[in-house]
């Protein structure tokens, strides 16, 4: 009978939790496909406002898709290479250096923006460029791209690998492109799309180092917020929600493939 | 080329992008703190001057409230979440965690749609009580931001947590005659305090440092990161943000770093 109760309890509790989460994310989503949010659904459903919103800002959320893969590009070419290094050298130096990439994580990004506009903000061609962007999205998402991909070499036997290709007479590079990179593929996989994720939502230091002429997605959602009718800025969420749930949905596959295995 | 060589290479172009964008920025932050009209002791004032004190004290309260709140809110979930099958439990445990990749603004917004002029709150409110209820533009709201982003990634540490914890020990608990209570405070609590300490710091540090979900709320909410942009864009006071900044990341760093020697984890705050 306790148990029945105490059972019951922590179920409503948990319920009123997901609803807690849930319900507003629904309501967004509503709002952006309905007529009249004040009168509510019955007002009608429709498309105008999805319309109006690629109208409005069809440019930032194509930007934030180029910065996105471009980020995924530098991360991928600079971050993969180093973290194979950082795990076959091993030792003091790694540890310092991966502690320092991990900073950026534990500080604030309007400190790092801060930190980029004071030291490039006379740079006029560079502040005013893509470039600057993407510069702070490479220093936020790196540490997941060479951690996800190290946490992967450490559980394959790297060393025998690559003794077992050097023995046949493969060139250090060969050996990376053909042996470890396939092998740690499933680490690369898992860091890009949190680096797309990641990338396509951040806002703290986008919000500092953007100019008029170069708006991302999110920048572009705090200008609708603050500016345009509820329907709108909901319809634009909801552009963002699509954009991004394919993403989490398959990180969570992913995560639970890795489990199982 | 050798083997050793090789390895350098690969290391090579990391190196120079965090230099170039991440280590020279950095110190070149430090160093632009100490240059304003009162010098080094500009790094004091988020301490000495009583309008930045009063900020800071708004923002670790807040940030505590926050923590409190979600390690309350999270253990409770992701502990029945972890014991029980039920039908549509997976869609649950989708619905608690998707909201780790929202950004900050968007949460704002979620606030917004609950507790704003046009919000669900206050509708309802309005219908029960005949007094509509908003509270998203204040400190509350903000409150609620940092909740609906913190719960998730709690739960997740939470329910990873519990996954490990051995079950013969409760049963041995039980079978001495513990009560739920007495088994969960002796019990499963201690063992799950290292869990609780990691994701209980980045809770913290994150609240500490979100600017997002204020920035889309209400620019005159007084918390440090919002005092930190006021004072670069509005007052264009660059040794003033600087050095608000790097005393903003150094507890945010400390506070992570104290949690992970605590309990050995490496952790992350975003957002």
């Amino acid at each position: 009978m306790r148990n029945r109760i105490l059972f019951t309890l922590q179920f409503l509790f948990t319920l009123l939790v997901a609803a807690f989460l849930a319900v507003p994310a629904g309501l967004s989503i509503a709002a952006g496909v309905t007529v009249n949010y004040f009168r509510g659904i019955q007002s009608g459903v429709t498309l105008q406002w999805v319309a109006q919103v690629w109208e409005l800002y069809a440019g930032t959320i194509l930007a934030s898709i180029l910065i996105a893969v471009g980020t995924l590009a530098v991360t991928l070419v600079v971050g993969v290479p180093a973290a194979y290094a950082l795990y076959v050298r091993g030792g003091r130096l790694a540890r310092v250096v991966e502690e320092i990439i991990t900073l950026p994580l534990a500080i604030p990004g309007l400190a790092i923006a801060l930190a980029l506009l004071l030291t490039y903000g006379g740079f006029g061609s560079f502040r005013r460029s893509w470039l600057f962007i993407l510069a702070g999205h490479v220093i936020f998402t790196m540490p997941f791209m060479v951690r996800s991909v190290m946490a992967v070499l450490a559980t394959i036997d790297v060393k025998s690998l690559d003794e077992g290709a050097a023995s046949v007479g493969a060139s250090p590079w060969r050996r990376f492109v053909d042996v470890i990179v396939p092998n740690a593929a499933p680490g690369i996989l898992a860091g890009s799309l949190m680096v797309v994720t990641l990338s396509l939502g951040e806002f703290n230091l986008t919000w500092m180092l953007h100019t008029p002429l170069t708006k991302t997605l999110p920048v572009g959602l705090a200008d609708s917020y603050a500016s345009m009718r509820l329907e709108v800025a909901s319809a634009y969420t909801l552009i963002f929600f699509v954009m991004i749930i394919p993403l989490l949905v398959a990180m969570q596959w992913i995560g639970e493939r890795g489990h199982s295995r | 080329m050798s083997h050793k060589s090789f390895v350098w290479m690969c290391l090579l172009p990391l190196a120079a992008v965090t230099a170039a964008f991440f280590v020279l920025p950095m110190a070149h932050l430090l160093v632009t703190g100490a240059e304003g009209p009162r010098g080094l002791p500009e790094y004091l004032a988020i301490i000495a001057d009583p309008r930045y004190r009063a900020t800071l004290l708004n923002t670790v309260l807040l940030a505590a409230a926050t923590t409190v709140a979600t390690l309350i809110a999270a253990t409770i979930t992701g502990l029945f979440l972890q014991r029980h099958r039920f039908p549509g439990r997976a869609v649950m445990i989708a619905i608690l965690t998707f909201p780790l990749a929202f950004p900050g603004v968007v949460i704002g917004f979620m606030i917004i749609l609950l507790a704003g002029r046009q919000g669900t709150i206050g509708d309802v409110s309005s219908r029960l009580l005949g007094d509509k209820i908003v509270f998203a533009y204040s400190i509350y709201g903000l409150f609620l931001g940092y909740l609906y982003f913190s719960i998730p990634r709690v739960i997740l540490t939470i329910m990873a947590a519990a996954q490990k914890l051995d079950p013969s020990l409760e049963e041995a608990a039980r079978s001495l005659g513990a009560s739920p209570w007495a088994v969960l405070r002796d019990v499963v609590l201690p063992a799950l305090a290292p869990a609780l300490v990691a994701s209980g710091a980045i809770a913290f540090a994150t609240a500490m440092g979100a600017f997002g979900t204020a920035f889309t709320l209400a620019t005159n909410i007084d918390v440090l990161p919002m005092l930190i942009y006021t004072e670069f864009t509005l007052a264009g006071n660059l040794a003033t943000s600087a050095a608000l900044s790097v005393g903003l990341g150094v507890m945010t760093w400390l506070i992570l770093a104290l949690a992970r020697t605590f309990t050995g984890n490496s952790v992350a705050a975003a957002g």
